[in-house]
């Protein structure tokens, strides 16, 4: 269960609430996270807002860590916000808004609960638009360094002369 | 000293690729004072080069060059343009391989004698086996320093081990230790002890994992002997007009095309390449490609049967920590077809990184069932199965005209179809292995479905008779005689072990073969 949204959703302020306060303990490598929220309508180059803002959630939606705030989704899906991709994605999110409408909501952030959120994923889930995200996150999400000790995942270790004295064996419930 | 020899050299022995096959030929020749040029499609690395993180190692050292799938196996819907999981670079794929040594059983020489007929498996026995591989063996276990052979102790035991050993023990198995690896075990040999760093797939840094790319390599070229080219990508064999191969044109680092000549050409290009310069080598005398009278090149193509199980814990196990590859059950391995196929198979713990595993757990799925195991990645334990499968005609490797790679060059489409003594066996797997996790309390289990092939074998079988296959027991082409194949493309079965020793064996025994037939000149 999970703290019914507002009709609205995620605001694009309340994302960068949370991503700012976040990122006081998350180095960010672009300034993006760390803007003002008047700089964060700048910091997009080409994607709308509200745009953006969906997109976002719909990252959260397909891979869903509860345990990982917003500024890890907002990373992973900002190489979309290019001149170049972002008419494909307008497009996108615009269908996906229309499966949220034709399943009786205002929108896909308006959308309040995750499970009908997934329902109307499911419906387009073979589409080259839901495929397109997806992909992308697999790496794009994943892959962030800043991402792994949420996992518990600690990364290279041969810097450290990697576990031969640093507990390769230490498991101590069996 | 690294030897140069000239294009117009006719009396070199030139070698396609530089892994667990080319690249111990061509040391092994060097050695014997046979003159050698090593054609290598990828670039140089060695351990200071190697990256501790999945994707950009993988950026650094995978083939990623165009190829196509088709058929029934998952791989072709979830990686459709990337059948295999191998290497291009100097050392081919023992820069990834995780390193388990292990020697077929005697009983999987004889296949075809042993599980009799089985409908639609092209099976066939190879024409040599296990007395005559056992001093190969044993060579071929001395030069890559493989632990619980010879004087060489085992390594320790992984917490990713240690869950399995008991899940193991639990469930009445027996034949279960930290197998034989070649990751040095102890400080008195020529390469570092294993540190238990992980990443052995990322190539190890610590160059305590065999590799051809820091060993043999080197070792041949101090000789004088040998000269290899990276970067050198082959196009074609070249013959004359009696038959006989004459040299091959490859296209150099600037992407010129260039001719060297050879007395004898080695093709050891791994069972995607080394089938596809042969048909691309197809001319007036040879319509159908080179050494394919028998149209069985690139039929055969065998994979492995393949398959993981992973399983999340109530604690943590931390997988990660330690060799990727720390311990074997070769109970299953066996021939007991009461268990509803023939053949057997190997269950070997493997970790993954949270990168990869986000990528292999379950291709595609997403949502909280997918990201929930993800959650607990801290407490999850992995094995991965390997067991033998059925060479099938129609799993073969061709080439697709409608695709060309970076030289213009046609690339090869792979078909794969899982033959039901294939799927009856992962079942099987399946089922023992979560079975070895629930009895340590493993909370969820995942049969999770075969990653990316990194055992490609068969496309170039070895036959005694030359209408069955494309090579002889000693690896020379049936057709011409101073062709030969000399990678895992020349396995008539693939039997249930990891094939890195047994290519590495036939390697060393192909080249005095190789070299005593040039001395006497008779080839």
């Amino acid at each position: 269960m999970e703290p019914k949204q507002s009709p609205k959703g995620l605001t694009r302020r309340e994302l960068l609430s949370r991503a700012t306060a976040a990122s006081a303990t998350f180095v960010v490598g672009s300034g993006f996270l760390a803007a003002t929220d008047a700089a964060w309508a700048a910091e997009l180059n080409a994607l709308q807002p509200e745009t953006f803002a969906t997109l976002v959630q719909m990252a959260r939606d397909i891979y869903p860590h509860d345990q990982i705030g917003d500024e890890f989704y907002v990373i992973a899906v900002k190489g979309y916000d290019t001149a170049e991709a972002a008419p494909g994605i307008e497009v996108g999110i615009a269908a996906l808004n229309a499966a949220a409408q034709g399943k009786g909501h205002t929108s896909y952030l308006g959308t309040g609960w995750e499970r009908d959120r997934v329902d109307i994923l499911r419906g387009m889930e073979d589409g080259a638009f839901f495929q397109q995200i997806r992909g992308g996150l697999v790496t794009g999400l994943y892959n962030q360094k800043a991402v792994w000790p949420l996992f518990g995942y600690e990364g290279a270790s041969f810097e450290l002369g990697g576990y031969i004295e640093r507990g390769f064996n230490d498991i101590n419930w069996l | 000293m690294t030897a140069p020899f000239d294009l117009t050299d006719d009396s070199v022995v030139v070698i396609i690729g530089t892994g667990a096959g080319g690249g111990v030929l061509a040391n092994e020749l060097a050695q014997k004072g046979v003159s050698v040029v090593a054609l290598e499609a990828g670039g140089r690395y060695l351990p200071e080069d190697y990256v501790n993180d999945e994707w950009e190692s993988f950026g650094q050292l995978a083939w990623v060059d165009a190829r196509t799938t088709s058929g029934d196996w998952r791989v072709a819907k979830d990686f459709s343009g990337l059948p295999a999981w191998i290497v291009k670079a100097v050392g081919g794929t023992t820069t990834h391989w995780a390193g388990a040594s292990l020697r077929f059983q005697p009983h999987e020489w004889k296949a075809k004698t042993t599980y009799g007929d089985v409908q639609g498996a092209n099976l066939l026995d190879w024409p040599i086996d296990a007395d005559e591989m056992d001093p190969w063996y044993t060579l071929a276990e001395d030069k890559l320093g493989v632990t619980r052979t010879g004087d060489r102790p085992g390594l320790p035991g992984s917490n990713n081990y240690l869950v399995f050993e008991k899940g193991a023990k639990a469930l009445g198995y027996e034949e279960v230790h930290t197998g034989r690896m070649a990751i040095n075990s102890d400080e008195n040999r020529d390469r570092t002890m294993c540190q238990q760093t992980g990443f052995c797939f990322q190539g190890c840094k610590w160059g305590a994992k065999w590799s051809a790319a820091y060993t043999d390599i080197p070792e041949g070229e101090a000789t004088g002997n040998l000269e290899v080219r990276d970067h050198a990508h082959v196009a074609r064999i070249l013959h004359d007009d009696t038959g006989k191969v004459t040299g091959v044109e490859y296209f150099d680092k600037e992407g010129t095309l260039q001719t060297q000549m050879a007395r004898v050409v080695c093709v050891a290009g791994n069972s995607f390449e080394s089938p596809r310069i042969l048909l691309n080598s197809a001319s007036e005398m040879y319509p159908d490609g080179m050494a394919n009278s028998s149209g069985q090149v690139g039929r055969n193509y065998m994979r492995h049967m393949t398959g993981s199980v992973y399983a999340v814990f109530d604690k943590p196990v931390k997988m990660w920590r330690g060799t990727t590859m720390a311990g074997i059950i070769q109970d299953e391995s066996k021939h007991d077809p009461e268990r509803g196929f023939v053949g057997g198979y190997e269950l070997e713990t493997l970790s993954l990184g949270l990168p990869f595993m986000a990528a292999f757990l379950d291709p595609g799925a997403w949502g909280r069932e997918f990201t929930s195991a993800l959650d607990a990645y801290e407490n999850m334990a992995g094995m991965w199965i390997v067991g033998e499968d059925m060479p099938q005609e129609t799993n073969r490797v061709t080439i697709n005209h409608d695709v060309k790679d970076q030289w213009g060059l046609p690339v090869v489409n792979v078909h794969f179809d899982d033959h039901p003594n294939d799927i009856a066996m992962r079942n099987h797997a399946y089922q023992q292995g979560q079975a070895v996790y629930d009895a340590v309390g493993a909370t969820r289990t995942f049969p999770t479905p075969p990653y990316p092939s990194t055992h490609n074998l068969g496309t170039n079988r070895m036959s005694e008779d030359p209408r069955d296959g494309v090579v002889n027991k000693w690896g020379q082409t049936h057709d011409i005689a101073n062709l030969f194949v000399s990678d895992g493309s020349q396995f008539t079965t693939g039997a249930s072990e990891n094939p890195t020793l047994t290519i590495v064996a036939l390697a060393i025994r192909q080249a005095d073969h190789l070299a005593s037939e040039m001395a006497k000149g008779t080839i």
